[in-house]
């Protein structure tokens, strides 16, 4: 069994893109859900957008990168206006179904034969990244830390970039939730008509919360266009609106860096345990299971993990069990 | 009345209904609110069909009725937390119907829930700094920056902290609202309300589940509101508080405003007697009643083993 | 507490065990490859040879589809390639439905499997593309066809929805591990039926009781313990979400991810009836369909169980405290409610291919149903599953079929603005 690599990759997992682009979904979730008790179902279409909008402008149309960033920005706040007047004066679970059911429009919506000329069908789009790299400052070579850590100048500069939003993001919301606005948002989550009998919009903070939490998932969904240098519909199923929330409970809900802690550490198991069983099938050492069988397994692990933590321990790794954010009814 | 001196809010309440008629929907001199036909039906059945009622200015109001009269229903319509089917009203002369409750609390219409609302996982102190109107920090863009709101948010915790003494709660300033017993949400509920400087208040059993000891405590709070020059219009089922406190008793029964008049001679009067009496069949048995009915269940028991 | 979930987890540990030796060898291939089903209407086509090349046409390797349909070729690195279908080896009377586009050439990404479709048609059916301006009656064949099918995805949906509802309102759990049921019960079905080798007609019962004990034992060793720790509903949402994406995982992990059908009823000839033609298998299955959906419904109404249930949905503390047992109710709503979903899932089993996402994908629509009938109302259930299938093929009508789904979550949408209660729905008390 070859341990650098096992722990290699996982090490590389917790600091690289995709820690980065589950960590903003969920600090949008934590937004959303976290402190203001709105069940967003619908975070992977977020993230379309936000991936999508890049592509398509850059690629289908020709237009210029910011242009895509911008127009990710503008979509996903449309977006979470869009889902949020018929639902957010309904009752909590309307707007997971309705948010669950957004979600899988936008899915289906890019990979439709239909559309394929904008969007690229099933296969998605690619070439869109180029004035990204352009602008990366790291000269090619390999950074890092051997034999652990390394990574090319390519993936450097998608990780600068995006841990830089990610602490952007924590930053605004840890002024935020210490402002009387996050202390309106706080007391929406426990009993909404309370607020309201004293004088508060709570349409327009759920609503301003659905639009925040909403741009910074799509603020991922440009992570994960352009660390990948492409985009495929498949992947914003509902399954990563899932772990995503399972990054923010094994975190800690309504805390600044659960969501960060948590997609750290989760993609460090993830990875770990994934790449120790292939290697111990490989190795050997495991013989009843194929390599195969693995994603499998990785998979029903996090659904295991899912139930165990709200079981036992719904306040996540930071949170305070006198303020846990889940049915403060 | 009392020979003794009143304080001035009562002395002006009581001139000011001196004389009136006790009339269903009888006209007030100096009305803060004003009830037209409002109607809410669930299904077949009409919860709530006022034809017209006055609420004066600086005065307490005690609404009273048996279970299931309406009394809760008629404050969510008033206080735009559920619509009306049919009906208007004003308050300081302003058209009120199908305004969000947040409107209306912000237009200085506050209310209380029958069953306490208190935040339980926000502090004491922070719910009270969530009763402040036209906070600076409640923008999200203006939050972001502390520099524009500390200074208000200093004076709002000054008031808070003056409430919370006012309602015995200083001590309990940083404790999580949960951790509060049933009677001190109560009072919570009522200081929070308090924070925006309502013009009304309306509270829907201030009083339910508060032991004796409190209730005083919380009675001459809302008798100080008077003096402060506010207008209460509160909910309560026991007739010796509503006694004790109220310039003017209105009733309802089945939806409808049945009487209205002064705490003294309201409760004699036999539309009031009826409409209690009919709501009472399953008062307690008496013993009588109860010895008979045992021996028939006996009986019967006896008749089944002999089968 | 422990205890429940240690037993929980002894219970699905058993369920794997069981599964072990079932386990098919058709594991979801890693490494780069193009690969696809073959089908007409649903029903496998055989022996139909593909080959792959590269862009440049060097040749790359072949497959001919199998009894199921699928075929597949390893390629040995990502890149463009061309796939190309032999016209010439298509079972008479098949023919593609663009004969140009006999050869295609797809993207295939670095360790991700590639699907490839082709779309065939009957060569005797009249081609596609001049309805609705091929006179009328041609046009209203087609509403009535699709009307038809749109009232078998209907029941199919009911069918799950009923038992999702009748959950959510006596215990006020959105289960999103409903859709999983579905799946359970097809595959459990399908385990009896190809594995152990019993006909599907004497594995489907056997797999309905095997289901109906699921069920139960999920609400005794799980859920029912949860009630009893107080965990809130949202934190049981949120546990149905990891329970649905365990359960998936684990169907992942035995079944395989490709698809699966059952060793009898796969392919049937279909008849006619009047303007529409259907397999005999589907009219079996929706009369099977109807046949439960009514039993449910006269079972609510006019048994005692039934009536109990309807009473704890409305007011548990009341139903309580006039001598239901409301948590043996609510055991006998769990397992009747998986056994019902069960039933779906096999009848879903003998129209399309079993794969471990087929209850993943239906659940979005059971959703749609329960939420359009009003949250809660098993009627309103029933009543929305239906308004959502007929929608989902009725819109065909005007918008391309890989959109239809889209029109039916529109709609559920649009329905909630003007009728948040949904149909049959009614508002809640404040205050
Ligand atoms: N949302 C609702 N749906 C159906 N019926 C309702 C609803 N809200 C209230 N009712 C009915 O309206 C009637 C009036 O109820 P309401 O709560 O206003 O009475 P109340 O006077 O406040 O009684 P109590 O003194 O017991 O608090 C009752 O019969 C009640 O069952
Ligand atoms: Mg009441």
């Amino acid at each position: 069994m070859d341990w650098t690599l096992i722990f290699s990759r996982a090490v590389e997992a917790g600091i690289g893109s995709e820690a980065i682009i589950y960590a903003l979904a969920a600090i949008g979730l934590n937004v959303q859900f976290g402190y203001t008790g709105l069940l967003n179902f619908g975070q992977a279409g977020f993230l379309a957008i936000g991936a999508y909008a890049i592509a398509v402008t850059v690629s289908t149309f020709g237009l210029p990168f910011f242009l895509g960033v911008g127009i990710g920005l503008l979509l996903a706040v449309l977006m979470a206006l869009l889902l949020g007047i018929p639902t957010l004066r309904l009752r909590a679970d309307y707007l997971a179904i309705v948010t669950i059911a957004a979600a899988e429009i936008v899915r289906l919506v890019v990979r439709s034969v239909a559309l394929s000329d904008t969007f690229g069908g099933t296969d998605g789009l690619q070439a869109f990244s180029g004035s990204f790299y352009d602008m990366n400052p790291y000269p090619p070579g390999e950074y890092g830390i051997p034999p652990i850590i390394g990574f090319d100048n390519r993936s450097m500069w998608v990780l600068t970039v995006g841990w830089v939003l990610v602490a952007l993001a924590s930053f605004v919301l840890f002024m935020a939730m210490k402002s009387p606005w996050g202390r309106v948002l706080k007391a929406i989550r426990e009993d909404e008509d309370a607020v309201r009998s004293l004088g508060k919009n709570v349409f327009s903070y759920k609503m301003q919360a659905l639009v925040i939490g909403g741009v910074i998932g799509s603020m991922g969904g440009f992570i994960f266009a352009l660390s990948r240098s492409a985009v495929q519909p498949d992947l914003f199923s509902t399954d990563l609106t899932f772990y995503a929330y399972t990054v923010l409970i094994l975190g800690g809900a309504a805390r600044i860096l659960g969501p960060i802690v948590g997609s750290m550490l989760f993609w460090l198991l993830l990875i770990f345990i994934g790449t120790g069983m292939e290697e111990a099938v490989n190795s050997g050492a495991i013989t009843f299971i194929t390599v195969n069988q693995v994603g499998a397994i990785r998979l029903m692990l996090v659904g295991l993990g899912l139930m165990l933590l709200l079981i036992y321990r719904p306040q996540g790794i930071f949170g305070d069990k006198r303020e846990i954010s889940i049915d403060a009814r | 009345m009392h020979a003794e001196s009143l304080p001035a809010g009562k002395a002006a309440a009581l001139k000011a209904f001196e004389g009136m008629a006790a009339e269903p929907g009888v006209p007030k001199p100096d009305p803060i609110l004003v009830v037209d036909n409002v109607v809410r039906r669930f299904g077949g059945l009409t919860a709530v069909n006022v034809n017209h009622v006055e609420i004066q200015r600086g005065s307490i109001t005690a609404l009273i009725g048996p279970n299931g009269a309406g009394k809760t229903t008629f404050f969510n319509q008033l206080t735009g937390f559920d619509t009306a089917d049919e009906g208007q009203w004003t308050f300081n002369g302003q058209a009120m119907n199908g305004v969000s409750a947040y409107k209306v609390a912000r237009k200085g219409m506050v209310r209380t829930f029958q069953l306490t609302k208190a935040l339980s996982k926000l502090t004491v102190i922070e719910n009270m700094r969530l009763g402040a109107q036209a906070q600076k920090g409640e923008n999200f863009f203006r939050g972001l920056i502390p520099g524009l709101w500390r200074g208000q948010e200093d004076e709002i915790t000054l008031q808070a902290e003056d409430l919370l003494q006012r309602f015995k709660l200083d001590a309990k300033r940083d404790d999580f609202a949960g951790s509060l017993s049933g009677g001190q949400r109560k009072l919570l509920e009522m200081a929070r309300a308090l924070m925006g400087n309502p013009e009304l208040v309306m509270l829907d059993e201030p009083m339910a589940g508060v032991n004796p000891a409190l209730t005083q405590s919380l009675l001459g709070h809302v008798k100080n509101l008077r003096e402060l020059g506010m207008t209460v219009l509160f909910v309560e089922h026991d007739m010796d508080m509503v006694r004790d406190i109220s310039d003017w008793v209105i009733v309802m029964a089945q939806g409808e405003v049945i009487a209205e008049g002064p705490p003294d001679s309201v409760m004699s009067d036999e539309r009031v007697v009826d409409a209690y009496l009919g709501a009472h069949h399953d008062a307690p048995l008496s013993a009588e009643e109860e010895e008979r009915q045992l021996h028939e269940a006996e009986a019967e028991l006896d008749k089944e083993s002999t089968e | 507490m422990r205890r429940a979930v240690i037993a929980f987890t002894a219970f699905m540990g058993g369920l794997i065990f069981v599964f072990l030796a079932g386990a098919s060898t058709a594991w979801a291939a890693e490494g780069e490859e193009v690969k696809g089903t073959l089908r007409i209407q649903g029903q496998p086509v055989a022996g139909v040879k593909i080959t792959v090349a590269t862009d440049a046409d060097a040749p790359v390797g072949e497959a001919t589809t199998g009894a199921d349909g699928a075929w597949k070729v390893a390629v040995d690195k990502a890149g463009s390639y061309k796939v190309t279908l032999d016209q010439a080896t298509l079972p008479a009377g098949k023919a593609l439905r663009d004969p140009n586009r006999g050869t295609l050439t797809v993207q295939v990404f670095e360790g991700n499997a590639r699907n490839v479709l082709f779309g065939l048609v009957d060569a005797n059916a009249p081609p596609q593309g001049q309805q609705g301006d091929g006179g009328g009656s041609s046009y209203w064949t087609r509403v009535a066809q699709l009307v038809f099918e749109g009232l078998n995805l209907g029941l199919i949906i009911a069918l799950g929805a009923v038992g999702l509802s009748l959950i959510f309102g006596t215990t006020g759990l959105t289960n999103f591990a409903h859709g999983e049921l579905l799946t359970i019960g097809a595959f459990l079905a399908f385990f009896f039926n190809t594995v152990v080798g019993l006909h599907l007609l004497i594995a489907a019962p056997i797999a309905l009781v095997i289901a109906a004990a699921l069920g139960w034992g999920q609400d005794r060793f799980f859920w029912g313990q949860l009630r009893r720790r107080k965990t809130g509903l949202i934190s049981m949402m949120i546990i149905s979400i990891g329970l649905a994406l365990f359960l998936r995982a684990l169907l992942l992990f035995l079944f395989g991810g490709g698809g699966e059908s059952y060793d009898q009823y796969v392919a049937q000839a279909g008849i006619q009836i009047g303007p529409i033609s259907a397999t005999p298998k589907s009219l079996i299955a929706m009369g099977i369909e109807i046949v439960v959906l009514i039993a449910v419904g006269l079972a609510l109404t006019y048994t005692r169980l039934g009536k109990a249930t309807r009473a704890v949905a409305d007011n548990p503390a009341l139903a309580s405290s006039s001598g239901i047992n409301v948590d043996r109710v609510i055991r006998l709503v769990w397992a009747s409610g998986t056994c019902i979903a069960a039933l779906a899932g096999i009848l879903l089993g003998t129209t399309q291919n079993l794969n471990f996402q087929m209850g993943q994908q239906v659940l979005l629509l059971m959703f749609a149903g329960v939420t359009l009938g009003g949250l809660g109302t098993a009627f309103g259930a029933l009543v929305g599953s239906l308004v959502v299938g007929m929608f989902v093929q009725v819109s065909t009508l005007w918008i391309p079929p890989e959109m239809k789904t889209i029109g039916a979550l529109v709609v559920l949408i649009i329905v909630l603005m003007v009728r948040p209660q949904g149909i049959l729905g009614r508002r809640e008390r404040i205050g």
